[in-house]
């Protein structure tokens, strides 16, 4: 599995470093790595293949800038490209217009249109104080109807009753009138999913859109879809006028090149993100964070760039060194990084640069990390021998009682930091083995097991 | 407890309009995308020669198919090696050929539930959100009464809005009983649902399960513990384990089958809505990396939208003009 594209390149170019620039020769077998990575995140093949070509057209004659390897500049490029395709948009919903800005959902069975209607509501009331009703057009899928009434209630929202028995275009009638009756800003109408090659309701989502005319035509799609996005997001977008794409179970560990196969065939912004189950579960687009993900990515590039500035460049080396190797990661290495993290502006700013899902889980653990507590961990190792440090499986009850006396703390915390230390290991060991992907799992399972429930 | 009692059947739903047959629509979804390629795939195989441009043209549509790199790679290199041991010339052989590797990649897979034995028959029935899994809990307790089995389902999904009551209007539809309570746990839920089948000489127990995603852990764990539970109540249980794979998902469902299977321990899939344009093709990587047998597939949101998986009528219908 290819997880870390810069390892994978890194390999490719052992024999291209001291090159100054990046040329058609020395970036042919790099690409088709890149390609390689793209459509193992799904993105859809002809998507890769103008990607490709593009980012070729780019690479080409850049300079490899100082201490660079050829590798890491086309990386680079890779991932300003695709920061660039999926950009541009704000996490905003156009409501300028005459009140009630309707808003219309549409997309494949299964996508999270009826939980996406219920959270965008809850952010439009919660954010911008508007007054949303919603209504369901589904009267196919059984209990859709009491689905959207269920989680509108959660978001306290306005829900507008609707029957199996009634045509969809009845219902939206009755909804509009009722909106403006009762001076709400916002409609949203939810809708059945539906396959873009079945006709009959294909024609009735034009047909409800021809008579909303919807300020916003949402197209919803799920971050694990496949090659056949592309098919998909073309038959929407030709059906309907779309006017922005959202992405949900971004939560997940898909890499989630659907979207920019979506984004690449509509045209079309994509402004939200859906990271949970939860009507919370809802945020703005991050088009860089999603280039990272769908290069495998994290945010390393965002990290490497923080360790380059607030970091002990050696250090830091030996350390990524170590890691690859994939053994000996000890309580001096423990030290360092948390030292080091101290240094790059602690926990918070970190988690910053961390893929959606991992920084949400993260900050519930965060707190607990403070610095205060990073001193206390650096007085504990401080007070361990050399040799304990580079051994921690010495440390057996008489000597943790000999460090907690040392560092002024009971022998719990040593515990404490040990466990702590114990998991870290098995992250980096992940880390080694599988790349950010898996060390992302590994640290949800860590922070999951530590927190007291983490309920959806 | 709101057990959700027979009740006369369910008025009839849009859905239930009549259908061309999964195969018709199966193909007719196929060939609609393929439309899309560049090269449809009857041009492909009626030209003259096979050549590498031919060739770079099947891997497209194997990884358009969503094979997956590493299953087309492989696919493509028993190819080459049978081009040249059969000495294969024309294109049309090429495609007997891929046909015939595909087939038998996937003919492992062809392994239909049996249910013998036990009774009840315990089944639980996992996946990511929105997969199909209680559409096919729904279209399954059809088929199964059509057999002559007794059903009873449980609402095992205590988490999603409306997710009983959905369940409860497939148990109307099939005129069998639903169990649910008000609380929330799956476990309790599945628990009772054991009894109540045993209590009323059921055959066949469904429990349907909440959406999770395998980064859930905290979710991946609480299906773990049904998966226990049953077994308290039934040491020979669960039967049969489905995982639900939604076809349109790329790569990401290797992952869900491998994640799955270390928690509750998949002994089947089903694969839904192939009526779409999705071709399902990461079977073929399922195949390679975490075999399991493909029970049903899911062809449409009707009752009647279920079929049993033929590794042969599958690959033809992907590759038919
Ligand atoms: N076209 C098509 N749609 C299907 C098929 N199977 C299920 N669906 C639809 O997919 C959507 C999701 O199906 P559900 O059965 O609710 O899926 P689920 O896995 O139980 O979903 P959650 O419980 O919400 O995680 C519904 O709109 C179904 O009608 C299929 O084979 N073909
Ligand atoms: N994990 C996760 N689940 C989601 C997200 N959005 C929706 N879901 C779930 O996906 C399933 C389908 O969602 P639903 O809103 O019913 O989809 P619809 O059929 O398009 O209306 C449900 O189980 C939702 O709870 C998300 O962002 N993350
Ligand atoms: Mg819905
Ligand atoms: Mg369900």
């Amino acid at each position: 599995m290819l997880d870390n594209l810069t390892l994978k390149l890194a390999k490719v170019v052992k024999n291209l470093r001291g090159q100054a620039r990046l040329s058609e020769e020395n970036i042919q077998e790099m690409l088709r790595e890149v390609r390689m990575a793209l459509l193992e995140a799904d993105v859809a093949l002809p998507v890769v293949k103008e990607f490709i070509a593009r980012v070729k057209e780019r690479a080409v004659g850049q300079e490899v800038i100082g201490s660079l390897t050829p590798g890491q500049a086309l990386v680079g490029v890779v991932h300003r490209e695709l920061t660039e395709l999926m950009g541009g948009a704000k996490a905003e919903l156009n409501l300028a217009c005459q009140p009630p800005a309707i808003i219309l959902m549409s997309g494949l069975q299964g996508a999270g249109k009826t939980t996406t209607t219920a959270k965008l509501g809850k952010w439009l009331k919660e954010r911008q104080k508007k007054k949303v009703l919603v209504v369901s057009c589904d009267v196919y899928r059984p209990a859709a109807i009491e689905q959207l009434k269920t989680v509108a209630a959660q978001a306290g929202i306005d829900f507008f009753p609707s029957e199996v028995g009634q045509k969809p275009a009845e219902i939206a009638a009755a909804a509009l009138d009722y909106a403006k009756r009762h001076f709400h800003d916002v409609l949203f109408v939810d809708t059945a999913g539906r396959l873009a090659i079945d006709e009959a309701m294909m024609a009735e989502i034009r047909e409800l859109h021809a008579q909303l005319k919807p300020i916003e035509t949402l197209f919803v799609v799920d971050a694990m879809l496949g090659q056949d996005a592309v098919n998909t997001a073309k038959a929407f977008n030709e059906a309907l006028p779309l006017t922005g794409v959202i992405l949900t179970k971004l939560d997940g560990d898909a890499r989630g090149g659907a979207a920019l196969s979506v984004r690449h065939v509509t045209g079309k912004p994509l402004k939200f993100a859906g990271v949970g189950e939860k009507l919370t579960g809802i945020e703005e687009f991050h088009p860089e964070r999603m280039a990272s993900r769908i290069l495998g990515m994290g945010d390393i590039l965002g990290l490497v760039e923080d360790a380059q500035r607030g970091v002990d460049q050696d250090k830091a080396q030996e350390f990524v060194k170590k890691m690859k190797s994939g053994k000996g990661f000890d309580l001096n290495d423990f030290k360092d990084q948390i030292g080091q993290m101290r240094q790059m502006g602690g926990m918070g700013a970190l988690l910053e640069k961390m893929p959606a899902q991992f920084a949400q889980m993260a900050q519930q653990a965060g707190g607990q990390v403070e610095d205060k507590s990073i001193r206390r961990i650096e007085g504990i190792i401080n007070s361990m021998t050399p040799q304990e440090r580079t051994k921690p499986e010495l440390l057996k009850a008489s000597r943790k009682r000999r460090i907690a006396t040392g560092a002024g703390v009971q022998v719990q915390e040593v515990n404490r930091l040990l466990n702590q230390f114990e998991q870290t290991q098995k992250m980096m060991k992940q880390f080694s083995k599988g790349g950010m992907a898996k060390m992302m799992r590994a640290a949800k399972g860590l922070m999951g097991g530590g927190m007291p429930g983490m309920p959806r | 407890m709101f057990g959700f009692l027979k009740k006369d059947q369910a008025p009839e739903g849009a859905v239930a309009t009549p259908k061309p047959s999964w195969t018709e629509r199966l193909k007719a979804g196929l060939s609609r995308t393929r439309a899309t390629l560049n090269t449809p795939l009857g041009e492909l195989f009626s030209r003259a020669r096979i050549d590498d441009e031919l060739l770079e043209e099947l891997e497209s549509t194997l990884l358009m198919a969503d094979c997956g790199v590493e299953a087309t790679q492989w696919l493509l290199d028993e190819l080459r090696a049978k081009v040249k041991k059969e000495r294969i010339e024309s294109p049309a052989e090429l495609r007997g050929a891929l046909i015939d590797l595909l087939t038998q990649l996937l003919t492992p897979l062809e392994k239909p539930l049996v249910i013998d034995g036990q009774k009840p028959f315990i089944m639980m029935i996992a996946g990511v959100n929105g997969a199909g899994k209680t559409t096919s809990i729904g279209k399954l307790a059809k088929q199964f009464q059509d057999e002559g089995h007794g059903v009873l389902l449980a609402a095992g999904d205590t988490f999603r809005a409306a997710a009983r009551e959905q369940l409860a209007e497939w148990g109307r539809r099939n005129d069998v009983t639903v169990i649910a309570q008000d609380g929330g746990d799956p476990a309790a839920v599945v628990f009772d649902a054991i009894s109540a089948a045993r209590a009323r000489g059921i055959d066949i127990m469904m429990a349907d399960t909440a959406g999770r995603l395998p980064t859930q852990l905290n979710l991946m764990e609480e299906i773990a513990k049904v998966r226990r539970v049953i077994q308290k109540a039934e040491p020979s249980g669960p039967h049969e384990v489905l995982l639900v794979l939604d076809a349109n998902i790329g790569q990401n469902a290797i992952a869900q089958v491998k994640a799955f299977d270390k928690a509750i321990g998949v002994t089947g899939l089903v694969v839904t809505k192939l009526d779409g344009t999705a071709k399902g093709g990461v079977l073929a990587a399922i195949a390679r990396q975490c075999p399991k047998p493909v029970r049903f597939i899911g062809v449409g949101e009707g009752i009647d939208d279920l079929q049993p998986f033929k590794a042969r009528e599958f690959v033809e219908a992907l590759f038919s003009a």
